[in-house]
Parts: structure tokens; sequence; C-alpha cells
């Protein structure tokens, strides 16, 4: 053919069988969903639903005005929220900073056996909510801030872990060679090599997760392991809406300062 | 001084950069390495510090056969060689002192150098290397506050802070414009001259290696092609290394350098 | 010949101020014996618990699925499913609401009421939210549904917003040139750009939902937390222990899944 003769009239973004399966593929995205939907919903008592408005308006006019009178009584739970999420932060630090060195592949002492057990350790406490942490542990070593605490720590394993150990990873090779190259131990290559070029990582991973603690650490007492989530739960139990405002008040600003000093602190550090 | 006998190095992919290089170079020799990229310039002078393991062949240091050293040993050995690298490789958020006392590491024990109490030798001798270089008002400044000639200056003083036997030079001006280029070519030949250092410098700029080098040893496709004094690197010398206008050596002159740094790194693991 | 001097110290890179400095390391000093004092620990109750602790340890080694096979089989169904529907109808919403809070294609008054949805959906906890739905909903798991959806739309139509935000503006003014209305405008300029974004986003909050869905049945909203506490308060540690290992194992499914689908989708 020499000539064009004429050019097609219909214009098409995708390929005819790229777009079937993209149509064969929302499908049974919606399939799923509906069948989801149905399962979910067997047990589901649609009276409670229709009556879900009316309760609505019932637990928010309980709720107002917010009892003030009961602030004071908070502060000494609200201290201990603080502590659970710092100490926690400072616990579960200590314990991801190993961890992270052995996973990381241009540090772990054994790539074969070390390094997925450490892989495995930043996965199971990633998957495990704080809450469920602190749930074992109240029912292990007893309810208290002791429990919190641990739970706070043992979820920040995987999170400081995980962040670190691909800031070990990123580290500009070049320096480390230079570092080695002076005849340096492997320890001293840590120390002079890669510690300070992941420090500024550390610290912003570590006021990060100090900020996710204080939210996470508000609601431990739910399950018994102490600070504000204990009131909380106490006068759930009592129905005594005001205070429950009064508290939810409170956890809100404490979340609200808490990402304010832990945004401050990341501009500062880097 | 140094003595490389047969000295091959073939890396996994199955790319030959270097076959049976035999040189010596004698004390307070400098020596210029030229070709084109991918002749094996980077990996000739890692595999001497073994930052690339050689696949066959000696590297007689003195009486040391490198090539032949346990990780422990090696370790002290390389103390007695000094590396100045192409993009400095300062470690960039440490203070410009830490940079050259750094160059003791192999030296001191765990706990000096973790809390930074170097012996007080070793700090007279670091300011003396800082002045030396004329950097000795940046002592307390980070490494990234530094430009590009002055942090080029604390590389060499941290090489020199090794009390080498030896020093290692790869590219040292490749990140530099022509007038610094100039200034530390100046600085470290006269370093060398001072102390009677032998040093062998990866150079790709063929009239900077002509004004500076006593000796030229021309690489091509990993062996030695040529081999004089900078006076008999004539154009016929010049197109024995570096050919016509070669493009599949380019090509893979690209990779042979992507290999040697990627050995490196791979070896940095094995020893971290 | 000069000397030089033989002792050096690093200077401190962040507090250059001496007094500064100490005054801020006594009161971190401070702070932490103040705090760890706060914390009594009933030492006899932890020595007790030691015991307790090697039996969960051993029941996470030695998990036992099969006993109480029916609950975690009924858990997983509903924390399964109720993952997949919030994510779908959160998701659905989010995209509206994250258009109008995107400064650069919403009107103000839209985009103020959009932020504030946006703002209250992530300051509130997922388990508190959980608390007051389930106290309207009744026990279940829509209760825990209807939690994770209106998280959700928190994290997403936040991202989105934010994507759109920092669209190419060049490539919106191409589009705009060309004399297309507000509609075109997202479909051409907008939905190309923030779509692989929102898709990779949208698998995350998947993984997420999934997580918390372990979690939020402790208030009471259905799925395989309620299962875990009852476990957990039954002292069943080896199914509690079988129950976490299903979790762990699928978020590392979902996890290696979605980055896989991701790929696959670019």
């Amino acid at each position: 053919m020499s000539e064009i003769g004429h050019y097609s009239e219909v214009w098409a973004h995708r390929t005819p069988r790229a777009r079937l399966l993209r149509w064969m593929g929302w499908l049974a995205l919606v399939a799923l969903f509906v069948w989801c939907w149905q399962v979910m919903t067997e047990t589901t008592i649609w009276a409670f639903v229709s009556d879900a408005p009316r309760q609505a308006a019932d637990i928010g006019s309980r709720m107002w005005p917010p009892r003030l009178s009961y602030l004071p009584e908070l502060m000494g739970p609200l201290w201990d929220t603080i502590n659970i999420a710092t100490l926690g932060t400072l616990g579960g630090v200590i314990m991801a900073v190993p961890v992270a060195f052995m996973a990381a592949r241009n540090t772990t002492p054994s790539p074969h056996i070390l390094r997925p057990i450490a892989l495995f350790i930043i996965v199971a406490s990633r998957s495990i909510n704080s809450l469920i942490w602190a749930l074992l542990l109240v029912a292990i070593i007893g309810p208290g801030l002791l429990a919190g605490i641990v739970a706070i720590a043992l979820r920040s394993i995987g999170f400081v872990g995980k962040l670190l150990y691909e800031a070990i990873e990123e580290t500009d090779a070049r320096q480390i060679e230079a570092v080695t190259a002076t005849g340096a131990s492997a320890a001293q290559v840590v120390n002079y090599g890669i510690v300070p070029q992941i420090m500024p990582a550390f610290w912003g991973i570590t006021v990060f997760r100090w900020d996710i603690n204080i939210r996470e650490s508000t609601i431990l007492g739910l399950v018994g392991a102490g600070g504000i989530g204990l009131k909380l739960q106490a006068s759930l139990n009592v129905l005594a809406w005001p205070q429950v405002t009064v508290i939810l008040l409170l956890i809100l600003a404490t979340v609200v300062l808490s990402e304010w000093v832990s945004a401050r602190m990341r501009h500062a550090i880097i | 001084m140094l003595h490389l006998k047969g000295l091959s190095k073939t890396y996994k992919t199955g790319d030959t950069a270097l076959s049976d290089v035999t040189l010596d170079v004698p004390k307070g020799q400098i020596m210029g390495l030229i070709g084109p990229s991918g002749a094996g310039k980077s990996t000739l002078i890692r595999c001497i510090n073994r930052l690339v393991e050689p696949t066959a062949g000696a590297v007689m240091l003195g009486d040391v056969d490198l090539a032949k050293l346990g990780k422990r040993e090696l370790r002290r050995q390389r103390r007695r060689i000094g590396m100045i690298f192409q993009e400095y490789a300062l470690v960039e958020r440490l203070t410009v002192m830490e940079n050259v006392l750094s160059g003791r590491l192999g030296y001191v024990p765990f706990w000096r150098s973790f809390l930074r109490r170097y012996p007080p030798a070793d700090i007279q001798n670091a300011y003396r290397l800082l002045d030396r270089v004329g950097l000795m008002e940046h002592a307390d400044k980070r490494a990234d506050a530094l430009s590009g000639g002055q942090r080029q200056r604390v590389g060499i003083a941290r090489a020199l802070a090794q009390e080498p036997e030896l020093l290692l030079v790869d590219e040292p001006t490749a990140s530099l414009d022509p007038k610094t280029s100039r200034q530390i070519m100046r600085l470290l030949t006269e370093i060398c001259a001072e102390r009677g250092l032998p040093a062998i410098v990866n150079i790709h700029d063929v009239p900077l290696a002509q004004q500076f080098m006593q000796r030229i040893v021309g690489l091509r496709a990993g062996r030695v092609v040529f081999d004089g004094p900078p006076e008999a690197l004539t154009e016929t010398a010049l197109t024995e290394i570096y050919g016509a206008e070669d493009w599949n050596a380019m090509r893979a002159g690209d990779r042979e350098q992507a290999e040697a740094e990627a050995e490196a790194l791979a070896r940095m693991e094995a020893i971290v | 010949m000069t000397t030089y001097p033989s002792t050096w110290r690093r200077p401190p890179q962040i507090v250059t101020d001496r007094r500064w400095r100490i005054a801020l390391q006594l009161g971190i000093l401070a702070y932490l014996v103040l705090a760890v004092g706060s914390v009594d620990v009933d030492w006899a109750r932890v020595a007790a618990g030691i015991e307790r602790g090697q039996r969960f340890v051993l029941g996470f080694l030695q998990p036992d699925f099969t006993s109480r096979w029916k609950d975690i089989a009924q858990g997983l169904k509903e924390s399964l499913t109720m993952t997949l529907t919030s994510t779908v109808v959160g998701v659905a919403i989010s995209v509206p609401i994250g258009i109008g809070a995107a400064r650069n294609l919403a009107p103000r008054w839209i985009y103020y009421i959009c932020r504030s949805i946006i703002a209250v959906s992530r300051a509130l906890q997922e388990i508190i939210i959980a608390i007051f739905l389930v106290a309207m909903f009744g026990f279940g798991p829509f209760a825990g549904f209807l939690t994770l959806s209106f998280a959700t739309i928190g994290f997403i139509a936040k991202l989105l917003a934010d994507d759109i935000e920092e669209i190419d503006e060049a490539q919106a003014e191409a589009v705009r040139a060309t004399g297309a209305s507000w509609g075109q405008l997202v479909n051409y300029a907008v939905q190309p750009q923030v779509m692989p974004r929102l898709i990779g986003l949208s698998l995350y909050r998947l993984d997420i939902n999934f997580r918390e869905s372990a979690v939020i049945g402790i208030v009471g909203a259905g799925g395989i937390g309620a299962t875990l506490n009852t476990a957990i308060d039954r002292y069943e540690y080896d199914s509690a222990g079988a129950i976490l290992l299903i979790i762990i194992g699928i978020v590392m499914v979902a996890e290696y899944g979605s980055s896989y689908l991701r790929k696959f989708l670019q």
C-alpha cells in the first residue's frame, strides 16, 4: 500500500484484549465485594442498624456537656500514658537496633540464618497490634504500666527495625569502602562508615514512632495496661458519658500536641 | 617495593578485567596508570589492597604476599597501604578531624576509636597533616561543609595518617575543576617526594599524567601495553593504548567500572 | 617548628551551648528517674507470670489449630470479608473527598469541609470509633466494617489529596487550555497521574485494614480479634498462638501479594 486511504474512525486507548481483561478484573472485584458483603452481614441484626441514628442522637445528647471537673483526676493517668509511650519507645529502639543490623543485607553476620530470623521478628512485631500485645502481656504479667510499656516496645521493634534496616542498606558504599581500606575492623567500619550515615534516619524514625506510640498508648488501658485508657474503660462501664467526652478531648489534645512536637523535632534533626 | 606477578581478575560475569599483569614499583616512584575506561585500572588498584579479590597471581608488598592473607592479617597489612578515592569518599557526617583520625583505625583498639580518644601522638600527627594540606582551621568542621578540593585534601591527610608505605590513588581529580586538579596533583607529588612514598595513580587525564608522573603504564583490555617515562608517550603509543576509536571498548569500560564497584561492595558485606 | 595540640575533642553537633547541653542532659535524666519511678511493678505477679509466659511461648511453638477451629474460621471469615468490603467502600468514598480536599481543584468551602472530615477521621483511634459504633449498631462485624471504612477515608483521602496537589501543573494547564470542562480536567489531567498511586495506596490500606480488623474485635466489632480475646481470656495459649500465627501469615502473604500486584499493574 503506497497511500493511506483513510484514518481509523475509532481510536482506542488499549487493545481490545487488555480492555477485556480490565473489565473482567473490575467485574471480579464487584462480585467479590457482593459476596463478602453477604457473608459479613449474615448475622447482622438490621433492626439495630436502622435504630442507629436514634442511638447516636441519644449518646450524643448524653455526652454533652462534658464534665470538666473530671479533668484533674485525669492528669495522673495522662502522665502514665506519656511514660508508657516514651519508655516503650526507648525499649523498642534498644531492641530494634541489633535486629536492624542483622536484617540489613550489607551488615548481617549470617545471611542464611540470622537474617531470616531478624526479618521474621520484624514481620511478627509489625503484624501484631500493640493492643493485642497488651492483651497478651496483661494476661501474662498482670495489669499495669509494665504490660503497656512492654507491649509498646514489642510493637515498636518491627517498625523501627524495618525502617532502620532499609536506611542501613541505602548507605553510601564508597564511604564504607574507604573506611575498610584503612585496615579498620568490622566494628570500626560500622562505627565510622555506617553509623554516621544512618544517624539522621535513626532519630527521625525514633521520634516518629514515639508520636505513634503516644496515640497507641492512650487506648492500652482498655485491656488493663495502664494509662488514660483505664479511665475511659471505667467511664464506659458505668455509662458516664460526660466523662467520656472529657477523656476523648484530652486524648485528642495530647495527640495533636505530640504530633506537633515530633514534627518540630524531626525538622530540627533534618 | 611493590611487585605484582601475573595478576589476573575475571569477574563472576565472565568478563576478564586483568590478565597476567606483572609490574614493579620501586620505593619513591610515582607511577601513573592510564588507559581507556574499562582497561582494568580500577580493578588493578583494588586488587592490590584486595577490595577486589584477584583470581590469580601474587601481590608482593615488601616480602608479604597480600593475595594469600587471611582476613585478620589482611586488615593489618591494609594499614600499610593508603588509598585516595575518586569522589573523596569521606564520611560526610563526621568532622574533618575524625576523618583524618580514621586513618588510624587499623592501629587503635575499638574502644579508643569509639570514644574518639586517640593516643596524643596520633592527634598531634593528624594536626600536622592537616596543617601540611592547608586545612588547619577546618579541623572541627563537618566534611560535607568543605569544597571538593578541600575534601580531597582531607582524603590525602587520611591516607597519610596511616603512615603508609604505598599510596593507591584512584582518579584523584575526576570530580575537580582543572585548576584545583593541578593543585591536588602538585600536593600529592610533593608529599610523595618528601616521604619517599611510592604511589600508583589512576588517571584519565593524559596531559596531567605527563606533567606529574615519573613513569607511565598504559593498560588496554587488562594488559600492560605501555611502560615507560612520560616523554616516551608518543602519538603512536597513545593510539596503542586508547585505540583509534574503539567504541566497543568504551562500552565494556562502563561495565568494568560497575563490576569493580559491585565486587568491592560484595566484599564489604563479607567483611562487615 | 610549631607544636601541635595533642588532644582533640569532638565538638558538639546539635546543642552547641554548654549550659544548655548540661541542662538538657539533666532534664532527660530527671525525667527517666521520675518515669521509671512511677512504674510500680508487682514483682510477685510478674514472677507468677513467667510460668504463664513460658506456656504462651510453648503455645506459640506448638499452636493448636484444631480444637477451636470453628471459632477461628468464623473469626477469620468475618475479618477477611470486613477487610475487603471496608476497603472498597472506604476508597470509593475517599475519592470524591480526596478531590474535594485538593486545593487546586476544589472551591474554598468544599476544601475546608473535606479537610475537616479527614482531620476527624485521622485524629480518632480506630478502637475509639469502634466503641461508639458498637454502641450504636450493636455487636458484630457490621460495626467493624463501618469503623474500618471510616478510618480508610482519613488515610486514603489525605494521601490522595496531597498527591493531587502535587500533580504536574503543566499537564493540567495544557488540558485546561483545550477548553476542557472541570470533569474532563479531572479525567484527563489528574486521573492518569494519580491512578497508579491510588491503586498502590488501596492495596496498602487493605493490608492495614486486615491488621486492624484483628484489633477492633476486642471491643466487640467482630472478626478474628474477638476470637483471640476469648482465647486469651480462657488462658488457651495454644489456640491464641495459632491465631497469632495465622495473622502473621496472612499479613506476610498480603505484603508480598500487594507488592507483586503493584508491579503487575504498572
